[in-house]
């Protein structure tokens, strides 16, 4: 870290670098604005994750239904989310973001922001299933043997005994998405709302400055680490309840 | 002894290639206890897991309290509600407390509510000395008694037959006892029961009947002075010499 630091203020252009990106001046006065506009990133992945969560746990329940009856589902869920995670969010944004509005159909919604969601919904519900599948399969099929042997249902079974013990188990990765879904809601910026990072974009040409950049850089990740520190305390609780006797 | 408990026809079941029940026929009364024993591998487990609807059987019939439950179109999930199993390894749920370990099912396949459920399992576990336990999680308790909860959570469903595999092949031998003298209890009280198990001193003990499983099939079976004492089968005789070899029995 302290190479990187004294390689980087020592190198010729460091000067140039500092004052385009590190202008104090610039800062204070473009944060006002670029916060304001924070809370439209913040709304869209809020809204977005709302949806994303039981999205993906229905896509990835579909995928772990057995037997030859339900291989249609299991093919489409298995299909759709090789198609998101494959595509580019970007493209999806701007596929949906500019073309559904344009579509000239009065029942389909024009809002960008409405799109905006949807295109994030539709890629992260992708990727969280994927995660939820992992954690349903790291369920040891002996446990819903226990379960079925009792009585229960296939879906009981999986409500009851399956998801809780896969849910717990996949938080981690399930954050580290939802920072992912944080970050992206900058890609809906060249739809041309007025998100953090457009803001960002538009005091970077009034000011020729890139100090803006640092503003926004500084917004996501303000609300990143205190995401992540929640989440260590969450698995930390989780494994002292269950788990005291043995580590003790 | 009266009725018919258990009646296991001409059973067959493969994995794959591996043939791994070549014809079991078997037949229980109520409040008889039966032991199967033989080498791992000579399909006790499975024939346990087969009798619970846990594995599909490629031929043959199962009836159950008079009931065909290898028919076509029966409900699994009602014929498990009656017959209970217990695993090798517990297969307690780590996410539950000991409490709602033997009330899930209770509650969620049987309809009760939650009080009726907790009363009648407070009395299991208060039964299998394990009341002061119930609001403790599965992975806070030895073996043993991890595996007594499991046994009261098979009871809680009340089945009228219950298949026990190898309940004490994963428990370090001074917690075996706890174990076995809550069986024995069970078998006092009249449970039927059908046990795998590598006790040969329990099976003598505990057992009406024992049959000798070897690569799949029945090879004889007695009561358990006769086939520990005067085996007929040559299979049955080394088998039960390698026991003795080894101090089991």
């Amino acid at each position: 870290m302290t190479v990187v630091v004294v390689i980087v203020t020592r190198s010729p252009g460091w000067g140039a670098f500092k004052a385009y990106f590190l202008d104090g001046e610039i800062y204070r006065d473009s944060f006002p604005e670029i916060l304001d506009a924070f809370w439209l990133n913040v709304k869209l992945f809020l809204t977005a994750e709302l949806f994303i969560l039981p999205a993906a746990l229905f896509v990835a329940v579909l995928r772990s239904l057995p037997g030859p009856v339900f291989f249609p589902l299991r093919a489409l869920a298995i299909v759709y989310a090789d198609l998101f995670r494959g595509i580019p969010t970007i493209l999806v944004i701007s596929i949906l973001g500019f073309g559904m509005p344009a579509l000239g159909l009065s029942w389909v919604p024009i809002s960008q922001f409405f799109w905006a969601v949807v295109a994030l919904v539709l890629v992260y519900t992708a990727y969280v299933s994927e995660v939820y599948r992992s954690g349903i399969e790291s369920v040891h099929p002996s446990q819903a043997a226990a379960a079925r042997s009792l009585g229960l249902t296939h879906g009981q079974a999986l409500r009851f005994v399956v998801l809780p013990q896969a849910v717990r188990r996949v938080i981690p990765p399930l954050l580290n998405d939802f920072i992912g879904l944080q970050k992206d809601t900058a890609l809906v910026g060249t739809l041309g709302v007025v998100e953090a990072f457009k803001q960002a974009q538009i005091d970077q040409s009034a000011t020729f400055n890139g100090t803006p950049y640092l503003v926004a850089a500084t917004l996501f990740v303000a609300i990143t680490i205190p995401l992540a520190r929640f989440t260590d305390w969450l698995v930390a609780r989780d494994r002292r309840r269950q788990q005291a006797g043995r580590l003790a | 002894m009266s009725g018919e408990a258990l009646r296991v026809e001409g059973v067959h079941k493969s994995f794959g290639k591996l043939e791994v029940l070549r014809g079991i026929d078997l037949v229980l009364a109520e409040h008889e206890v039966v032991c199967l024993i033989g080498a791992s591998g000579s399909g006790k487990s499975t024939l346990l897991r087969c009798v619970n609807l846990l594995e599909p059987i490629a031929s043959g019939r199962i009836v159950v309290g008079g009931e065909e439950i290898t028919a076509r179109g029966v409900d699994v999930d009602v014929v498990r509600r009656g017959i209970g199993i217990v695993f090798q390894s517990f297969n307690l749920f780590p996410h539950m407390t000991v409490l709602e370990n033997v009330t899930l099912a209770p509650r969620k396949a049987r309809g009760l509510s939650r009080s009726e459920a907790d009363t009648d399992a407070t009395r299991l576990l208060e039964r299998f000395g394990l009341a002061d336990k119930r609001d403790e999680y599965p992975d806070r308790l030895s073996g043993g008694q991890q595996q007594r909860v499991a046994i009261a959570r098979a009871l809680a469903m009340e089945p009228q037959l219950l298949l026990l595999d190898e309940v004490t092949s994963a428990l370090d031998p001074e917690l075996v006892a706890e174990v076995l003298d809550v069986i024995r209890e069970l078998a006092a009280g009249g449970m039927t029961m059908l046990i795998a198990t590598h006790e040969m001193g329990f099976a003598r003990d505990v057992a009406h009947r024992v049959c000798f499983l070897d690569a799949g099939r029945i090879l004889e079976e007695g009561p358990p002075e006769q086939l520990f004492g005067v085996p007929r089968e040559e299979r049955t005789q080394q088998f039960l010499q390698r026991i003795v070899a080894a101090g089991r029995l």
